[in-house]
């Protein structure tokens, strides 16, 4: 039984799972897509021969996995909404909308943990790799503060599709792809033109890699092939404490544009399905 | 005190052509004042493009007035949203939903957004939909299976399941079948007699605001031109009818411009 307050939050729960459950055809297509998507991304470490470029390809793949989809079901929860029309009707439910935000985030949370672990038993089938030796709780630890920096980044992304109907939704994904280039998800940020450079410190990925890299010992040249040599949790107390500070920052922020993005739509009538 | 008071309304909208094209206004509502009664029902009449679903879509908490006051169940209109929230119901042309969804989980949803224990919400949703004569099967079918009058049955359950002391009705009827029309039109009469329920509502249908209406306001380019019982419309216009009594005191003919639109 939900408790009456808690009601609204677990009805943005509700309704994600019956999407989900009946989008579930578009669920699998884009699971598998990015599971061979990621596979063939492992696989150029093990054409290399280098555990370790396949180790790190491989936490580069699984770590977006999990805060790509977590930033899209945020930054799309408002454009899904456009799609159906059902935004208004969402907009004058007596919800506050850090509550409306908080429900969308959590089902998005879980559906990316679950969606990752899926990516992650699929890649098992192509890259043969052992992370014996590696900090795999501190990385859940990391990837669980990165979370909260990452809703602030999909809150954020989440104004677009009320800014212009037309184009929101694909501008978020310009927002993702920023992400994905300036992060060094695949690549050390150093290999970045020094122009892009400094854009990689604002990004919650850049951080939560370094960390997750340093916890599975990647960097380590004590670290051999099925026998790695992962920090432990304190050695990453640098990027955890940038990961909170950021997600400290950038729900408030979220919430705050957010807020003004849609004082906005009500003055210009953009809440309206055609805009 | 009034359920609904407004007073001296205005909303203009801008619009532009392309990124650098010249920017166009167009004034929405201009200077409306009325107010309707608890318990009353008051219906809006206006051709499309009137102002009509603007002035709902403001006492819906939707869009913002540029000035003038309003007043919602006593509460002022910007300022007083989070309270009167829980107090309102709308009913949109569109019958706006996720398709993909049954109409069971469309209503749980919204009956969540209010609160509701989704049991107790499921027992209202059946008993109101019995009502309006929807088989109570289709309530666990997909909301893109059924006809525009099934959907538009769905949406005033939906604005009802909090059982709300205002109704706000933007043309409900529209595109109804004869028989779901006479439904949808009883259940409204028996709402506001059971429950004693304030409803506001646009429509094209003369007869339909003629039948559910006490007060009714002709709304033309914006502006209230008109307001009173039908019999006081017609009297005043000295009209046969109600249509008659809209084309003689705004200006404007219904049908030629819904005809005009529709090429």
């Amino acid at each position: 039984m939900i408790p009456a307050f808690m009601r609204p939050l677990w009805a943005f729960v509700f309704r994600d799972w019956h999407l989900t459950r009946r989008y579930f055809s578009w669920v699998l297509v884009f699971t598998f897509y990015s599971l061979v998507n990621a596979a063939t991304i492992a696989l150029i470490g093990v054409a290399a021969h280098d555990y370790q470029l396949t180790l790190t390809l491989v936490l580069g793949v699984l770590l977006w996995s999990f805060l790509s989809a977590m930033f899209q079901e945020i930054s799309n929860s408002i454009s899904y909404e456009r799609w159906e029309g059902t935004l208004e009707y969402t907009f004058m439910a007596p919800v506050h909308r850090l509550t409306h935000l908080l429900g969308v985030s959590l089902f998005a949370v879980v559906y990316s943990v679950v969606r990752t672990v899926v990516i992650m038993v699929g890649l098992l089938l192509f890259v043969h790799v052992s992370f014996a030796g590696a900090n795999l709780l501190g990385v859940l630890v990391v990837l669980l503060v990165a979370s909260v920096a990452f809703m602030g980044l999909g809150l954020v992304a989440a104004i677009l599709p009320v800014l212009s109907p037309e184009n929101g939704a694909q501008a978020t994904n310009i927002v993702q792809g920023l992400l994905l280039l300036v992060s060094g998800i695949y690549y050390p940020v150093a290999v970045l033109p020094a122009w892009v450079r400094p854009l990689s410190a604002l990004s919650p990925a850049t951080y939560a890699l370094a960390a997750a890299r340093k916890l599975m010992g990647l960097d380590n040249p004590a670290s051999r092939p099925g026998a790695l040599a992962g920090a432990p949790l304190g050695a990453v107390t640098h990027e955890l404490l940038v990961l909170a500070l950021m997600g400290l920052l950038l729900v408030p922020l979220g919430l705050w544009v957010f807020g003004l993005v849609e004082h906005w739509a009500k003055r210009t009538g953009k809440l309206k399905r055609t805009g | 005190m009034y359920a609904i008071e407004v007073s001296n309304l205005q909303k203009t909208f801008s619009t532009r052509q392309g990124w650098f094209g010249p920017q166009k206004t167009e004034r929405a509502l201009d200077g409306v004042s009325f107010h309707v009664d608890e318990g009353e029902t008051y219906a809006l009449l206006g051709p499309n493009g009137s102002g009509k679903s603007t002035l709902i879509r403001i006492l819906a908490t939707l869009l913002l007035p540029d000035a003038g006051s309003v007043r919602v169940l006593g509460n002022p209109l910007p300022g007083g949203e989070a309270e009167l929230r829980r107090r309102i119901g709308r009913v949109s042309v569109d019958a706006a939903f996720y398709k993909k969804l049954s109409a069971r989980e469309n209503l749980l949803y919204a009956a969540q957004l209010y609160r509701l224990e989704p049991r107790r919400a499921e027992r209202t949703a059946l008993a109101i939909l019995e009502r309006l004569g929807l088989d109570q099967r289709r309530f666990y079918d997909p909301l893109e299976e059924m006809s525009r009058g099934m959907q538009q049955k769905i949406a005033i359950t939906r604005a009802l399941l909090h059982d709300p002391p205002l109704l706000l009705l933007d043309e409900p009827t529209t595109g109804l079948d004869p028989a779901s029309k006479r439904q949808v039109q009883l259940f409204l009469e028996e709402l506001r007699a059971e429950r004693g329920t304030t409803i506001f509502l646009t429509t094209h249908d003369m007869a339909e605001a003629e039948r559910l209406a006490e007060r009714i306001g002709f709304l033309a380019r914006g502006r209230l031109v008109a307001e009173g019982s039908a019999a006081e419309l017609r009297k005043r216009a000295a009209a046969p009818d109600l249509e008659e009594a809209f084309i003689r005191l705004t200006g404007e003919d219904f049908k030629k411009n819904e005809k005009e639109e529709a090429l």
